[in-house]
């Protein structure tokens, strides 16, 4: 079986670079697509970032991005959406595939519970309105890897509808300001995914895999309420921490299990809406911002040198950093909806409506799963706040990093020292040899105990903060050593003993004449540079300030 | 004694506990009408070797005491439209030719469950398209009643008659391969299914007792679907007191198909005998009566009218409106869903494929160009074409309120104190094949479903019941609608009027010289409503 064609579209030439209006959004670094963004200090939610042509006409044309996301996040659930089949990536090819998935002729679809709860958790999650009752429909295309030739879904009374999902970007000047922004959630549905198709384009087969193919999506569609790849991209990342603190999907968006989409289109403000395209397959956060920046600067370029915007579906090449047309469909697709006449209407209760008596394994209540959710990230990030106070952006990093909140509440639980000590050095310090050796919290080589106990000698004053960084530096060299090993090995601790330092000053003053006469001639840097000499024969194990009057005293 | 062939399932389920036959024996002569009728064309696949050894394995039940219930050893038919594992299952179609399915219809498995002796697949329209049994792709299914001594005696009166063998008579449809195979003995009972009549047509024709129960009464996964809102498995058998039996094997709640009803339904359904009928009031819809009516189909439905009301029924004429849209509103749905479940079929993962390999599309157009017929093609087509959303609204939306009225109409004639309907089932005698052809599969199941379709829309049970014979000597049926879920209730009603009506067992001892006996007991019984 032949390979679906693609159309390769090449970039036919360069593109023009834009000029972001009032010190802003997008800025195409170069013709390869590497953009740089800076997000501008925005005051208002509603704002929209304005582009403008290089070379600007009258009145000077600006444009609008206007950006929507489908966000499909596949349901963390032991088996799938409507068969018992399991639900595990990576397994061997059509290894997990019932008579279902596989649509042999007579199945039937039965909805799993599971499915249901985290959907619903999740509308709650994202403060939408939850549909007592919704419906499933058939959503209809040939491909290859949709085995019954339609797709179940819910396209006309969803799950969930109407909610909204807060976000933050950063802005200033060392981006170090995060403004919170929202965008309004359409609906969540739940779905079917499809299997998978391998091409060879050598042999011109495609082989199908459908160990995906039935497994429960959530389909969160977004309102298109954004502007720009750093917008979308923070709302995704919000998204996501959001269901993986409630657990409704790992969200890996390497192992395809959050999977957006994008429509785009750009206008002129006070305009009609511009023709969209949709950029499918962003496969990470960081893609995502670079193909929509991409497409909304193709989009004003192509309507700059007058030509116009086909409705189609652009895939993002994210080597090369551009969006190009995928498939060349004649026309529109027509789905041909259909209700699922297999599943009766989906119907949810609440404290209110549920009946006297019903059996809980049979009905799904609404309030119930409500006072199970997990605390959110937002209120995470406020409770940090309030709790240790740190800054609003240092919440942001904590629970960006996978794993570096718990680790930051592990040390807390262990250390004496002050939150924002412990703030400090797991920010700075830690995630800073974290990234420089593009670890994973995960694989550091520093436990939250052994910060902790370097921290508590910090605090205790046991060392100083130049040893502490020494201690660090041991510690991330896996050697099994406790802090405090390391410390009396390599005699770190500070230097209590004032007759011996007083005997040390004595020596580097005596070794260096010529910095002492400046001192006595008034030069006031000469004492900072005895100081440092003097912190140096001691191995920085020694407090400055005692240094310092020591020194003066000698020299007075 | 009549033989055991003729009796009916549970006279020869008795006849088995009392050790009078064993089920090998059992299986064994049934096997061997079934050789010897091979010419109806009623089975695609016939399973000797499962039915035999599980007839052995019912054997040894019967021997250590064990017996599972009335259908133990009873040899049964199945439609090949439902899954059954590891036997080729085909709807009739090239579609779905050499496709064994991994797993069995939870109808087939509740038969199996109770010990019955699966002898075959019997033949259907292609995907059950059709009200003839004549448009499959393994041939026409052929009328037992075609070689009866009743028909025959009575064509020998007619001067006109021609060539017998070129004149047989269709079964109807699209069950009429399980209808031909319980008419001729070759089983006690068999699954058909119904979407629009195709169980309770050829049970009409065959003069069978052709139930269709409520929907969601009886789970249909591992039927291969035509309409899912509307399909139901069907029970064909020679009497109602078996297929009440069938049914109580059959129903109830699955959780592999979610529309059946977790409500809790009587069983077994043991079907009391009525003494008297002066507390029932029977409905006569006066829409079912149209012009095309055959004369002695409406003869026969007002006599049977004035039985009950002889009786002591209460006999109402009601109103069902909507009547007159039943057939374009089906068409519109019917199309619809078959257009979506058809589209599974595109020789990737089971089934014809086609030698093209081209492109996907080219393999999945010419795959399904080579394996569906004309029929289920034009249904595709006309299908996909009410689904496109510019037609979606005029088409499909409005057909599905119109069924909503359809429905509406029947709970309104219950709401009026009606127990049961009484309707023809179809409009006139099986007719033989050579005529049934001139029209063509639409024009046929749109005038045969008249009677039958609008029940499906309304999810109700309903039973035909074969009352007497025509002047050409067939079967001719009526039909019982009852109230959703009183399945027992109308099966109780159509047991009643079996029992005055005395319908006359069919003849076919020329056919099967070695079988004469089979009905050697049997004269040709009175009929109570004789023309």
């Amino acid at each position: 079986m032949a390979a679906p064609m693609l159309r390769w579209v090449g970039r036919g030439r360069r593109w023009t670079f834009a000029r972001v209006d009032g010190g802003s959004c997008h800025r195409r670094g170069a013709p390869t697509g590497s953009t740089s963004n800076r997000i501008r200090e925005q005051s208002s939610v509603a704002q929209q970032p304005l582009y403008t042509t290089q070379k600007p006409r009258k009145g000077e044309h600006k444009w609008a991005a206007v950006v929507g996301l489908e966000i499909h996040a596949q349901i963390s659930s032991n088996s799938k959406l409507f068969s018992g089949s399991q639900v595990r990536f990576s397994a061997p090819p059509n290894s997990l595939v019932s008579f279902f998935d596989a649509s042999l002729p007579g199945t039937l679809p039965v909805l799993n519970r599971r499915c249901v709860e985290a959907a619903v958790m999740t509308g709650l999650a994202l403060n939408c309105h939850i549909n007592k009752k919704s419906l499933f429909d058939r959503k209809h295309y040939f491909y290859a890897d949709l085995p019954a030739g339609y797709q179940i879904t819910q396209q006309r009374l969803p799950i969930a509808v109407n909610g909204s999902l807060t976000y933050g970007v950063c802005a200033g000047k060392k981006q170090s300001q995060v403004i919170p922004k929202t965008v309004r959630i359409k609906q969540i549905q739940l779905e079917q995914d499809s299997g998978k198709s391998l091409h060879d384009d050598l042999r011109s087969q495609t082989l199908i895999d459908l160990n995906r193919a039935g497994v429960g999506l959530l389909e969160v569609v977004l309102e298109p309420d954004l502007s720009c790849g750093e917008e979308a991209a923070a709302a995704v990342r919000e998204l996501q921490l959001i269901l993986q603190a409630l657990g409704t999907s790992q969200a890996n968006m390497a192992e395809g299990q959050l999977r957006v989409d994008a429509n785009i289109s750009v206008h002129h403000p006070g305009e009609p809406l511009g023709v969209r395209t949709e950029v499918k397959n962003l496969n990470s956060i960081r893609f995502l911002a670079k193909a929509i920046d991409y497409e909304i600067q193709r989009q004003i370029d192509e309507l700059e040198n007058g030509g116009e915007i086909l409705n189609e579906t652009r895939s993002f090449h994210h080597q090369l950093g551009y969006t190009m047309s995928m498939r060349d469909k004649e026309g529109k697709q027509d789905y041909r909806f259909m209700p699922e006449p297999n599943l009766p209407p989906l119907v949810l209760y609440d404290a209110t409506s549920l009946p006297a008596g019903a059996d809980p394994q049979q009905v799904i209540n609404i309030d119930q799963i409500r006072e199970t959710l997990p605390e959110l990230p937002s209120v995470t990030r406020e409770r940090l706040v309030q709790q240790y106070g740190m800054l609003l952006e240092h919440s942001f990093t904590l629970l960006n990093e996978v794993g570096l909140l718990e680790f930051f509440q592990n040390v807390i639980k262990e250390t004496r020292a002050e939150p924002k000590k412990v703030t400090s050095w797991v920010l700075n310090t830690f995630l800073g040899y974290l990234k420089q050796q593009n670890l994973a919290v995960s694989e550091s080589p520093v436990t939250p105990s052994a910060l902790a106990e370097l921290l508590d000698l910090l605090d205790s004053r046991a060392i100083s903060s130049a040893a502490a960084k020494q201690v660090f530096e041991e510690l991330w060299k896996r050697e099994g050593k406790t802090p405090g090993q390391i410390v009396s090995e390599k005699q770190l601790e500070l230097m209590e003993d004032r007759g011996a330092l007083e005997q040390l000053c004595h020596s580097v003053m005596e070794a260096h004449p010529q910095v002492v006469m400046d001192l006595k001639e008034g030069n006031p840097r000469a004492i900072n540079k005895l100081i440092g000499l003097v912190r140096k024969a001691t191995q920085s194990r020694a407090d400055p300030a005692m240094i310092k009057e020591i020194l003066e005293k000698l020299s007075s | 004694m009549r033989t055991m062939l003729g009796r009916t399932l549970r006279e020869v389920s008795a006849a088995l506990k009392q050790g009078q036959i064993t089920p090998t024996e059992l299986c064994q002569k049934c096997l061997s009408l079934i050789k010897k009728t091979k010419f109806l064309n009623a089975y695609i696949t016939v399973s000797e070797e499962v039915a035999l050894k599980q007839a052995e394995e019912s054997e040894k039940r019967y021997k250590n005491g064990q017996s599972l219930g009335d259908l133990d050893g009873i040899p049964v038919a199945v439609k090949d439209n439902f899954s059954t594992s590891g036997i080729e299952t085909t709807c009739a179609s090239n579609m779905l030719k050499g496709y064994i399915p991994p797993y069995n219809a939870t109808v087939v498995q509740k038969l199996l469950d109770q010990g019955a002796l699966l002898m075959g697949k019997t033949n259907l329209d292609e995907f059950a398209m059709g009200s003839g049994s004549t448009d499959g792709v393994f041939g026409p299914v052929k009328n037992p009643w075609s070689y009866s001594k009743q028909y025959r005696e009575k064509r020998k009166q007619n001067p006109h008659s021609k060539n017998e063998d070129s004149d047989w008579l269709i079964t109807g449809g699209s069950s009429g391969g399980s209808a031909a195979a319980v008419s001729a003995f070759t089983c006690y009972a068999a699954l058909g299914s119904d979407t629009g009549g195709s169980t309770r047509n050829p049970a009409a024709h065959c003069g069978l007792v052709g139930f269709k129960p409520s929907y969601g009464l009886v789970s249909r996964h591992g039927l291969i679907p035509l309409v899912n809102s509307m399909d139901v498995p069907g029970i064909l058998t020679r009497c109602v007191d078996d297929a009440a039996i069938v049914l109580g094997a059959l129903a109830g709640p699955d959780p592999k198909d979610s529309t059946t009803v977790h409500d809790p339904i009587n069983k077994p359904f043991m079907l009391p005998s009525l003494a008297d009928v002066s507390k029932l009031c029977i409905g006569i819809p006066k829409e079912y009566l149209v012009p095309e009516l055959s004369s002695e189909v409406q003869s026969l439905w007002s006599k049977a009218a004035d039985l009950f009301e002889s009786e002591g029924a209460k006999v109402l004429e009601v109103s069902l409106p909507h009547t007159s849209y039943s057939i374009v509103c089906y068409h519109v749905l019917c199309t619809s869903e078959v257009a979506s479940n058809m589209a599974r079929f595109d020789g990737l993962q089971y089934g014809h494929r086609c030698d093209i390999d081209v492109s996907t599309e080219a393999m999945y157009a010419a795959t399904r160009r080579e394996g569906f017929n004309d029929v289920v093609r034009g249904r595709i087509l006309s299908g996909n074409f009410f689904l496109l959303k510019e037609n979606y609204e005029n088409y499909f939306v409005k057909a599905q309120k119109v069924r909503r009225l359809i429905a509406n109409d029947f709970v309104n004639a219950f709401n009026s104190g009606v127990d049961v309907l009484l309707t023809p089932t179809t409009l006139s005698e099986a007719v033989p094949y050579l005529e049934f052809i001139k029209e063509d599969n639409r024009t046929r199941s749109a005038q045969d479903d008249i009677f039958t379709q609008a029940v499906n829309m309304a999810g109700l049970p309903a039973v035909s019941i074969p009352v007497a014979l025509s002047n050409q000597g067939l079967p001719i049926g009526l039909q019982f609608i009852g109230r959703a879920f009183c399945d027992q209730q109308l099966l109780t009603v159509a047991k009643w009027f079996e029992k005055q009506v005395q319908f006359p067992v069919i003849q076919l001892q020329e056919l099967m010289d070695d079988c004469s006996a089979v009905l050697e007991n049997e004269k040709l019984a009175s009929v109570s409503l004789k023309q």
